[in-house]
């Protein structure tokens, strides 16, 4: 095993985390790499869930009671922290949502929706949609929907052979007709990194805007929506140790402004006739009803955790056991990456096939190891279908995995070629 | 529970070796099946010649399960009648969804009870099913036809 080059202990970490001293079937010690899927959830988030359902749980935003002024304070002061957390200018361009799905398919439903003002926030059927081939479906599902509610044209950037995004046609892609780029920030199959300032650029030529899926950035790297320079991106909590059902659009307040609601209900409105509404400012205006109250100071908590260990660490931590794992397993006679083969512009999902012998294979004799990996399509059959092959397998790394995990997956792989072979 | 017990040494020989696989003409009804969870994909086609499954010809890329259990599916439904076809899928369907509980009958599923061990794995049974999903299907639209062309 190397010494990584890594400003992590993630063996410290790791002592954060109660589920990684699971035992499997077998008595084998879980080895975890399947973050991309979801994070292991550390101790003080763990504690957090609790604590606000054992001493502050009430509904927010409605009542006068002290628990409710307790669980508002606290939903609120979340928003505020994961705002810092993104480099968002305002706490107020947070909205609350389920998932990184329902945040993509806010902004696609309010454009396609005809209900905006300003024409720039309504598709039609003289715009342009722009996607990549690279997105998980759910960011290309929503778009799909919309221009078919729409007449709007769909439009994609390809990939290159080695997994990166082809840019080269960007002049004619990203058009006068463009009213939206949506794209991810990184792949969560072939871990590629894009280059996100190019397209930026050419959509504020045009007038377009540019929303980022940043589901697999968030968690992993330093993320800086001002930096950026785009209008909108979604991520999700519990890719970032945080709990399920809480999720994150972020827009910019003219942009957020703009576009018309999403769902109706309570605490979204600011007055109510039966012939009409008025709706709240933003935040507000996009989280109608109850919202994931425990869940959004479980993802705040999360940010502290994040934030006290510092993500450029992580990032780095995560770099260096890329490096360690793209170099490991290619040494492995038959295994083929599927994305970036060198430790550039890319993050800690590695995605490879094994010749002869197919993911699900794959994945059960790991899974007999102890080794949690995901195989399949990852939610993003169009990049299979472009390398021509079924399915991956895919290991994930974050912050708690240590390069002897990444051996324990190197031997892994080779027994199953064993028991293949 | 280990791997051996899933990766039963006839299921590995049907993978290594298939029978019956390649599709064929001429045929009567086709279906294709797809796993959405994975992608494995698989292609049914029947030809039938009065009450029997004359042929069963198949092609599809997937795990070895999935490859097979069609194998097997061919051994066992090839040059029989519909109606004991159709039983055959019953007892395989049952085996598969029984949860490891229903003890199988070789007589009637031959080299598929060593798929009993799948039952166990929850993410794997559709695998084991998706070529007889697939045979069903393509029974039912070769008499669709056949009754369509009748009127």
């Amino acid at each position: 095993m190397n010494e990584l080059a890594s400003p992590l202990d993630a063996e410290q970490v790791r002592k954060d985390f109660p589920i990684l001293e699971r035992r499997l079937a077998g008595d084998r010690p879980l080895v975890y790499l399947d973050s991309a899927n979801t994070s292991q959830k550390p101790r003080a988030v763990l504690d957090a869930l609790a604590d606000h359902y054992e001493r502050h749980n009430a509904n927010v935003a409605r009542a006068v009671h002290q628990l409710g002024e307790e669980a508002t304070a606290a939903y609120e002061n979340a928003r505020t922290k994961v705002a810092a957390f993104i480099g968002a200018p305002s706490r107020d361009e947070v909205v609350f949502t389920k998932n990184a799905s329902e945040a993509l398919n806010l902004v696609a439903n309010t454009l396609a929706s005809g209900l905006a003002a300003d024409p720039r926030f309504r598709l039609g059927p003289d715009d342009d949609v722009v996607i990549t081939e690279m997105e998980h479906h759910s960011n290309i599902v929503p778009w799909q929907l919309a221009c078919q509610r729409t007449g709007t044209r769909l439009r994609w950037f390809g990939l290159t052979d080695e997994g990166r995004l082809e840019v080269s046609n960007l002049v004619d892609l990203v058009t006068e007709r463009t009213k939206i780029v949506a794209m991810v920030h990184q792949s969560n199959i072939l871990g590629t990194v894009n280059s996100v300032s190019p397209i930026v650029a050419r959509a504020r030529e045009v007038g377009a805007l540019v929303m980022l899926d940043c589901a697999q950035s968030v968690p992993h790297k330093p993320v800086d929506v001002t930096e950026l320079g785009v209008d909108l991106i979604a991520f999700t909590g519990h890719k970032m140790c945080g709990p399920t059902g809480i999720g994150v659009l972020w827009g910019r307040t003219e942009v957020l402004d703009a576009l018309p609601p999403f769902l109706g209900g309570g605490e979204m409105i600011e007055t109510v006739d039966m012939t009409g509404s008025t709706f709240a400012p933003i935040p507000h205006k996009f989280e109608a009803g109850t919202p994931p109250i425990a869940q959004a100071v479980g993802l705040g908590t999360a940010v502290d955790y994040l934030s006290d260990l510092g993500m450029v660490n992580v990032a780095a931590h995560e770099r260096a056991l890329t490096t360690y794992a793209l170099e490991r397993l290619g040494e492995i006679d038959g295994v083929r990456f599927v994305g970036p083969r060198l430790p550039i512009s890319r993050g800690g999902t590695v995605s490879f096939t094994v010749d002869g012998i197919h993911p699900h294979d794959v994945g059960q004799v790991l899974d007999e190891l102890g080794i949690a990996v995901r195989v399949g399509h990852h939610c993003a059959r169009p990049v299979c279908v472009r390398y021509g092959i079924p399915a991956t397998t895919r290991a994930s790394f974050y912050l708690y995995t240590t390069p002897a995990e990444v051996d324990a997956l190197v031997d892994g792989v080779k027994q199953v070629q064993r028991f293949f072979g | 529970m280990t791997t051996d017990t899933l990766y039963q040494e006839i299921i590995l020989d049907h993978y290594k070796h298939p029978a019956g696989r390649g599709l064929r003409e001429p045929f009567d009804g086709e279906s294709h099946q797809v796993n959405p969870t994975c992608g494995d994909e698989m292609t049914v086609r029947v030809r039938l010649a009065g009450d029997r499954v004359k042929d069963l010809s198949y092609d599809g890329k997937g795990c070895s399960i999935s490859q097979a259990s069609a194998s097997v599916l061919h051994q066992l439904v090839a040059g029989h009648r519909v109606d004991e076809a159709f039983g055959t899928c019953d007892a395989f369907t049952e085996l598969m969804q029984g949860r490891g509980e229903v003890e199988p009958d070789e007589d009637v599923l031959g080299d598929g009870i060593a798929f009993a061990g799948v039952a166990r794995y929850p993410a794997r049974i559709k695998c084991a099913l998706l070529s007889w999903m697939a045979f069903r299907d393509a029974v039912a639209r070769a008499l669709a036809m056949a009754g369509k062309e009748r009127a």
